[in-house]
C-alpha cells in the first residue's frame, strides 16, 4: 500500500500549473457553447425549414458529427484545419473550433426538439399579427423552445465540460494536462490524478444539481 | 367593394380535397358567421383568408389585394386582419402586457409607450386592465381569449376572423368572450366568424355560411338560414346543435 | 496531398516496402493488418465493457427503484459518482491510481483495467436508463404483482423487468453505440485499438486522411452494426398491443 502525500501541491505548484489548464477548460467550454447553440439553432431551423437543399445538408452534418468519436473529430481536424488554412495552428484554438463544431451537433438536436415541442398555433398566432418568419422565430417560438430546454441545454454543457479532457488527444493544455505535467515533475502522478477526478466529479457534481433545481423551478412555472 | 372577397377557392391536401370552389363575400361592417360538421373545412377557410393556409385555386381578395398573388407583402397584409384562435396562442414566456404591445411595436413600428398605452386601453375595454402584468397562464380560457381579442384589435385590424373562439372553454366562461365579440360586430367591425354558438348567430350576424365535406352548401342571409335552410345537410345541422 | 494513396495500408509497418497481397507473412504485419487487428481490440473492448455496463448498470438501477432507503442511496451514488468524472480521468485512474492503490491489481492487464473503467462509467448511464424504464411502468404493476403473492425479487423477475426492459431498448441502443464510440478513449492508455492505431499510423506514414478515412469508416460500421442487432432484438421481443413494444 503506498502511502498517499498531498504536501506538494502548494497554492504555488497549482497556480504554476493547474490554474492556467482550468481556465483553458472553462474558456472551451463556454466558447464551444455559445458558438455551439447558436450554430446548433440554425442548423435545427434548416432541419425544420422543409426545404431539401437545407434539410440534406444540416440532417448530414448532424448525423455524421453524431456518429464518430469525439476523439477521432479531434483529431480530424487537427489534421485537416492546417491543410486548409495553409499553416499550422496551436492545439488549444484547433480544439476551440472543433468543440463549437462538434458541439453544435448535439445542441442542434435539442433545440429541434424543443421548437418542435411548441405548437403550430403559436407560429401561426405570430403570422397572423403580421411578423415575418424571422420575428416569428425570434420573438415567438425561440425564446419559448430554449426557455424549455434549458435544463436539457445545461447538462449538455456538463458533458462537454466534462469532455474538453479529450483534447489530451493533441496535447493541448487543459486542466486534465496541467494535472498531469504537476504529476510529472513531482513523481505525484497518483495524487494528482486522484485530486483532478475529485475537483472534475466536484464541479460536475454540483452543476447538476443546479440544473436539477431549475427543472423544478421551470415545473413550477407551467 | 367588399373587404373580403372569396372566388372559386379550392384547395388539397395531397389528393385529399379540403375546399372544394368556395365563394362567397364579406361586405365592409358585414358580420358573417360560418358553420358546419367538424372535418368540413372552416378551419382551413378561414385561414386561407390572411394566407395562413396556401390554396391552389381560385382568387381571395381582402380590401382589394390578392392574397394568393407570391407578390403581395403578406405580413403586411395580416398586420391588418385581426384573427383570434380556438385555443387562444397567448404568447406563453410574455406578460399579458408584452402580448398586446410586441406586434405594434415590432410589425407597425410603434414606440414602446404608444405600444402599451394602446394596449392597456384595450385590456380596459374587454375588462382585464388589473391583469396587465401576469402571464398567460395565470389566466382563466375566458380571460385569456379576451386578451386575444385585445390583441389583434391593438393592430388596428380592417376586418377580424375568428376561429370557434369559444368551442376550448368551459361553458360559464363562453359569454364573456362572446359579449365582447358582440359589442365589436355592433360597432361595425368586419367579422367572419367560424362558431356553433347560435345564439350570438341570431344576435349579430347579417348571413350565415353552411360548410360540408369542403363545399359551402348555404350562403343565405340569417333569417332565411333560420327561417329554412335549403339543403337537408343543414337541416340536419341545425337541428342536431340546436337541440342540444 | 494531392492524391489518393490507399496503398500506405499494403506497405509493412517495419520497413515500409508494399507487400503484394497487403497481408504480412512469417511475422511481418502490414497497416491493413495492424488496422483489423486494432478493429478487433476495438470490438473486444466495447463488447465486454458493455457486459459489464449491462450487469451493474441494471443491479444499480433496480437497486434504486426499491423500496429499502440504503440500497436506493447506494445506487444513486454509484450513479453520481461514475458520471460526473470524465471518462478519461476514470480511464487513468484505473490505469495509474487503482493499481498503486491495490497491490494486487498491478499484474491485471490494461486492457481489463480498460474494460472496468469504460464498462463502470457506462453502468452509471444504463443505470439511469433503467430506473426510469422501471418508474415509467405505473406503480399498479408492481402491486399487480405484490398483489399475487410474488415476493419483491418475483415481482421484479417476473412483471417489472420483463416489461422495463421493452421500454429501454431504444435508450440501450444508442449507449451501445456509444460505448464504440467511447472506446476510443482507452488509446491514451495504449490499447492498441482504432483510435491509437489512427494517431501511430498517421504518424508513420504521413497519410493522415487516408488511415483517418479508414479509422472513422470502421467506427461507423460498428456503430451501424450494433444499431442493427438491437433492432433486430427489438423486433424479436416486441409485446403486440405496446407502443413501447416497438414500431417506432
Ligand atoms: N395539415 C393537414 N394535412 C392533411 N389534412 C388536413 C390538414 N389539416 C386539416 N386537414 C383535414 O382537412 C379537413 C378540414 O379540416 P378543418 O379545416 O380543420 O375542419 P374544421 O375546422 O371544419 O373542423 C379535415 O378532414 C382535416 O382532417
Ligand atoms: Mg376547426
Amino acid at each position: 500500500m503506498l502511502a498517499l502525500d498531498f504536501s506538494f501541491l502548494t497554492p504555488a505548484v497549482i497556480s504554476g500549473y493547474v490554474v492556467k489548464g482550468f481556465i483553458f477548460s472553462l474558456q472551451l467550454t463556454l466558447i464551444a457553447m455559445l458558438g455551439g447553440v447558436v450554430l446548433g439553432t440554425l442548423l435545427a431551423l434548416m432541419r425544420l425549414s422543409g426545404r431539401p437543399w437545407l434539410v440534406m445538408p444540416a440532417a448530414g452534418y448532424v448525423n455524421t458529427m453524431r456518429s464518430i468519436p469525439l476523439v477521432m473529430v479531434i483529431l480530424w481536424f487537427f489534421l485537416l484545419i492546417p491543410l486548409v488554412i495553409g499553416r499550422p495552428l496551436g492545439a488549444e484554438i484547433s480544439a476551440i473550433i472543433t468543440f463549437t463544431l462538434f458541439e453544435a451537433a448535439y445542441y442542434s438536436e435539442i433545440m429541434r426538439a424543443g421548437i418542435q415541442s411548441i405548437s403550430r398555433g403559436q407560429v401561426a398566432a405570430g403570422y397572423a399579427l403580421g411578423m415575418s418568419y424571422r420575428q416569428t422565430m425570434g420573438l415567438i417560438v425561440l425564446p419559448q423552445a430554449f426557455r424549455n430546454m434549458l435544463p436539457v441545454l445545461l447538462t449538455q454543457t456538463i458533458i462537454l465540460f466534462q469532455d474538453t479532457s479529450l483534447v489530451y488527444a493533441i496535447g493541448a493544455y487543459d486542466l486534465l494536462k496541467g494535472f498531469e505535467i504537476a504529476g510529472k515533475n513531482f513523481n505525484r502522478p497518483v495524487e494528482t490524478y486522484l485530486v483532478a477526478a475529485v475537483l472534475y466529479f466536484a464541479i460536475s457534481f454540483s452543476l447538476s444539481l443546479l440544473v436539477k433545481k431549475l427543472q423544478q423551478r421551470i415545473a413550477i412555472v407551467r | 367593394m367588399p373587404m373580403i372577397e372569396m372566388k372559386n377557392v379550392s384547395k388539397w391536401y395531397g389528393t385529399f380535397q379540403v375546399l372544394a370552389e368556395c365563394s362567397t363575400q364579406v361586405e365592409k361592417g358585414e358580420v358573417i358567421v360560418v358553420c358546419g360538421p367538424s372535418g368540413s373545412g372552416k378551419s382551413t377557410l378561414i385561414k386561407c383568408v390572411n394566407g395562413l393556409e396556401p390554396f391552389q385555386q381560385g382568387e381571395i381578395l381582402v380590401n382589394d389585394i390578392s392574397v394568393g398573388d407570391p407578390k403581395t407583402n403578406l405580413p403586411k397584409l395580416r398586420a391588418r386582419v385581426g384573427m383570434v384562435f380556438q385555443h387562444f396562442e397567448l404568447f406563453p414566456h410574455m406578460t399579458i402586457t408584452e402580448n398586446l404591445s410586441i406586434a405594434q411595436i415590432k410589425v407597425l413600428g410603434r414606440s414602446r409607450d404608444e405600444a402599451t398605452e394602446r394596449g392597456l386601453k384595450l385590456l380596459e375595454r374587454v375588462g382585464l386592465k388589473e391583469q396587465a402584468a401576469k402571464h398567460p397562464g395565470q389566466l382563466s380560457g375566458g380571460q385569456q381569449q379576451r386578451v386575444a381579442i385585445a390583441r389583434a384589435l391593438s393592430m388596428d385590424p380592417i376586418c377580424m376572423l375568428f376561429d370557434e373562439p369559444t368551442s376550448a372553454l368551459d361553458p360559464e366562461m363562453i359569454n364573456e368572450v362572446l359579449d365582447v365579440m358582440v359589442e365589436l360586430a355592433q360597432e361595425g367591425m368586419t367579422m367572419m366568424v367560424v362558431t356553433h354558438e347560435m345564439g350570438f348567430a341570431r344576435k349579430v350576424a347579417h348571413r350565415v355560411v353552411f360548410m360540408d365535406q369542403g363545399r359551402i352548401v348555404e350562403d343565405d342571409a340569417k333569417e332565411a338560414f333560420f327561417g329554412s335552410p335549403r339543403s337537408e345537410r343543414a337541416q340536419q345541422f341545425l337541428s342536431k346543435i340546436l337541440h342540444h | 496531398m494531392s492524391t489518393w494513396d490507399w496503398q500506405v495500408f499494403c506497405k509493412d509497418t517495419i520497413d515500409g516496402k508494399i507487400v503484394p497481397s497487403c497481408f504480412g507473412s512469417g511475422g511481418d504485419i502490414t497497416y491493413l493488418d495492424w488496422l483489423l487487428s486494432a478493429w478487433g481490440w476495438t470490438l473486444s473492448v466495447s463488447a465486454l465493457a458493455l457486459l459489464v455496463a449491462l450487469l451493474l448498470g441494471s443491479l444499480m438501477g433496480i437497486l434504486r427503484t426499491t423500496p429499502h432507503r440504503g440500497l436506493v442511496l447506494l445506487g444513486n451514488a454509484w450513479t453520481e459518482l461514475f458520471r460526473n468524472i470524465p471518462l478519461l480521468v476514470q480511464i487513468f485512474l484505473w490505469y495509474h491510481v487503482v493499481p498503486a492503490l491495490i497491490p494486487p491489481l498491478r499484474s491485471v492487464p490494461s486492457f481489463i483495467l480498460v474494460v472496468l473503467g469504460l464498462g463502470l462509467f457506462t453502468s452509471a448511464r444504463i443505470s439511469e436508463q433503467v430506473r426510469a424504464g422501471i418508474q415509467s411502468l405505473a406503480g399498479g404493476q408492481r402491486m399487480a404483482g405484490l398483489a399475487m403473492g410474488f415476493t419483491l425479487p418475483q415481482t421484479y423477475r417476473h412483471v417489472l423487468l420483463p416489461m422495463a426492459y421493452r421500454i429501454i431498448i431504444p435508450p440501450l441502443t444508442s449507449e451501445s453505440m456509444n460505448i464504440i464510440k467511447n472506446s476510443s478513449v482507452a488509446f491514451a492508455v495504449s490499447i492498441s485499438e482504432l483510435t491509437l492505431f489512427a494517431l501511430q499510423a498517421q504518424e508513420e506514414t504521413s497519410r493522415g486522411i487516408e488511415v483517418y478515412l479508414a479509422v472513422t469508416g470502421l467506427y461507423f460500421v460498428s456503430a451501424f452494426a450494433i444499431n442493427r442487432a438491437m433492432l433486430f432484438v427489438e423486433n424479436r421481443v416486441r409485446v403486440p398491443g405496446m407502443i413501447g413494444g416497438g414500431g417506432h
